[in-house]
């Protein structure tokens, strides 16, 4: 049998970790553009497509991600789609990102107060001409710091892939566990490499929410 | 003719009718002082002459064109009507400078440097030529209050609407706003304002009205209603506000 050093173990959990970061990175990028999309939807959308961006948001803040990321795991199966782990967790964390970021940028912009919108209005703005040059440059500056400190349940969320075997830092640590018959060292570990990704990005979030706050309004 | 005409205007929140068949007209020029309780109805008169309300009945015509709900017609109007609020609502993320710039950029396609130019004269008419680059937040409410007067003059618009704008000052600032405004007056600006400043309204406005439950319940040269108030409410309401 092997012998695996404390060198190994880490060796091995911080190669894993880089998957941790892309499946991170793809989900915020990838769910950020979407969340903008269904936003725009959700608040110039009307009747039609507003309504549906709520129930999309409710179904995906209501529901725990695990049962997302197995529906579209084995779910796609179903239709003969051969679903690879990685691209069913892409998929899953994309649509769960998008759900919440539209939600907290949604409240951002209804946190600008309604006299911009009359004022604006009065000067003959239209409604994409209130959005563009006074609404969302405000809104940006109140969700810059929610967004952040969303960025950390992102990373938390990348975690429950390995349950459908995407082997990113958490299933590293399961099969390295196995391996080596020491979990606490091992799952320490792991959760000492979460923190490190976490922590620096919820003091961004701290600084910049402090920042907003003390600074000049613009 | 009247450049505002306010034909049978009705407009009700829900179940509740807050304008009640107003009729009121404003000739070029002329400087007219709304008065009355609040819940009134006064701000809500004038939010529905600019559009921001939209109404249930009658009509609302500023120089010859009838106001109508689309984009086009309400854009049309805007640039007819400037308003002024009483929260100021400056754009906080711009300096004064580009607060007075933007709408004249954005809505009527003028030049930066033309924009500039205009924005720098309207700066310099109420008195703050040196706060261009400053930020709303690193101005006084007197100052604040005037940057969105120089804004709204930017767009050259024919007349101006005025929602109680030095309710939310300090006593003291609110000088120099009216000071602002009684240069306007002068100079021939057609102005509609909602005010609680009497002596203001006595000083300057060339007609007086007074709304009371929705209606305009009296109206008259400011000497008039002022001195031989015909209503008990409004002689009610004087004898509080005096």
């Amino acid at each position: 049998m092997t012998q695996f050093t404390l060198l190994d173990i880490l060796r091995n959990l911080v190669f894993a970790t880089q998957w941790t970061v892309i499946l991170s990175l793809v989900s915020f990028i990838g769910g950020g553009l979407l969340g903008l999309g269904l936003l725009v939807l959700r608040i110039g959308g009307g009747r039609i497509f507003a309504p549906v961006v709520r129930v999309y948001v409710e179904l995906f803040q209501g529901t725990p991600l695990l049962m997302q990321l197995f529906l579209a795991f084995f779910g796609l199966g179903l239709f003969g789609i051969d679903v690879p782990p990685w691209l069913a967790a892409a998929v899953a964390l994309i649509l769960w990102t998008a759900a919440f970021l539209t939600e907290i940028w949604r409240g951002c912009v209804e946190a600008v107060p309604k006299g911009q919108w009359e004022a604006s209005a009065s000067l003959g703005m239209s409604y994409v001409e209130q959005m563009r040059h006074v609404v969302l440059p405000q809104a940006l500056k109140i969700a810059i710091p929610p967004t952040v400190g969303f960025s950390v349940q992102v990373v938390k969320g990348t975690a429950l892939t390995s349950i459908i075997g995407f082997t990113e830092l958490s299933k590293a640590g399961t099969v390295l566990s196995n391996a080596t018959f020491q979990p606490f060292t091992v799952y320490g570990l792991v959760a000492l490499i979460y923190f490190a990704l976490c922590f620096p990005l919820s003091q961004a979030a701290r600084h910049l929410e402090r920042k907003m706050n003390v600074a000049h309004r613009h | 003719m009247s450049l505002i005409a306010i034909e049978g205007l009705r407009k009700s929140y829900g179940e509740h009718e807050v304008l009640k068949g107003i009729d009121l007209e404003v000739a070029k020029g002329e400087v007219v002082a709304v008065i009355g309780k609040s819940g009134s109805g006064k701000s809500t008169l004038l939010r529905c002459v600019n559009g921001l309300e939209a109404i249930n009945g009658g009509s609302i015509t500023v120089d010859g064109a009838r106001l109508a709900g689309d984009e086009a017609h309400l854009r049309a109007l805007r640039l007819k009507v400037g308003m002024i609020f009483q929260q100021f609502n400056l754009f906080p993320h711009k300096t004064a400078g580009q607060n007075v710039m933007l709408a004249q950029q954005v809505v009527k396609k003028t030049g930066k440097a033309a924009a500039e130019a205009m924005a720098r004269r309207m700066l310099d008419r109420v008195g703050l030529g040196e706060k261009f680059g400053a930020y709303p937040d690193q101005l006084s409410g007197g100052q604040q209050q005037r940057v969105a007067i120089a804004r709204a003059l930017a767009m050259e618009p024919m007349a101006l609407l005025c929602d109680e704008i030095t309710s939310a000052l300090d006593p003291e600032l609110v000088g120099e706003v009216l000071q602002v405004v009684r240069g306007l007056a002068a100079e021939g600006m057609t102005l509609m304002m909602v005010t609680h400043e009497m002596a203001f309204a006595r000083d300057v406005c060339s007609r007086v009205v007074f709304m009371h439950q929705g209606r305009v319940h009296e109206a008259g040269p400011p000497g008039e209603v002022f001195a031989n108030p015909r209503t008990p409410e409004l002689q009610s309401f004087l004898g509080r506000v005096a």
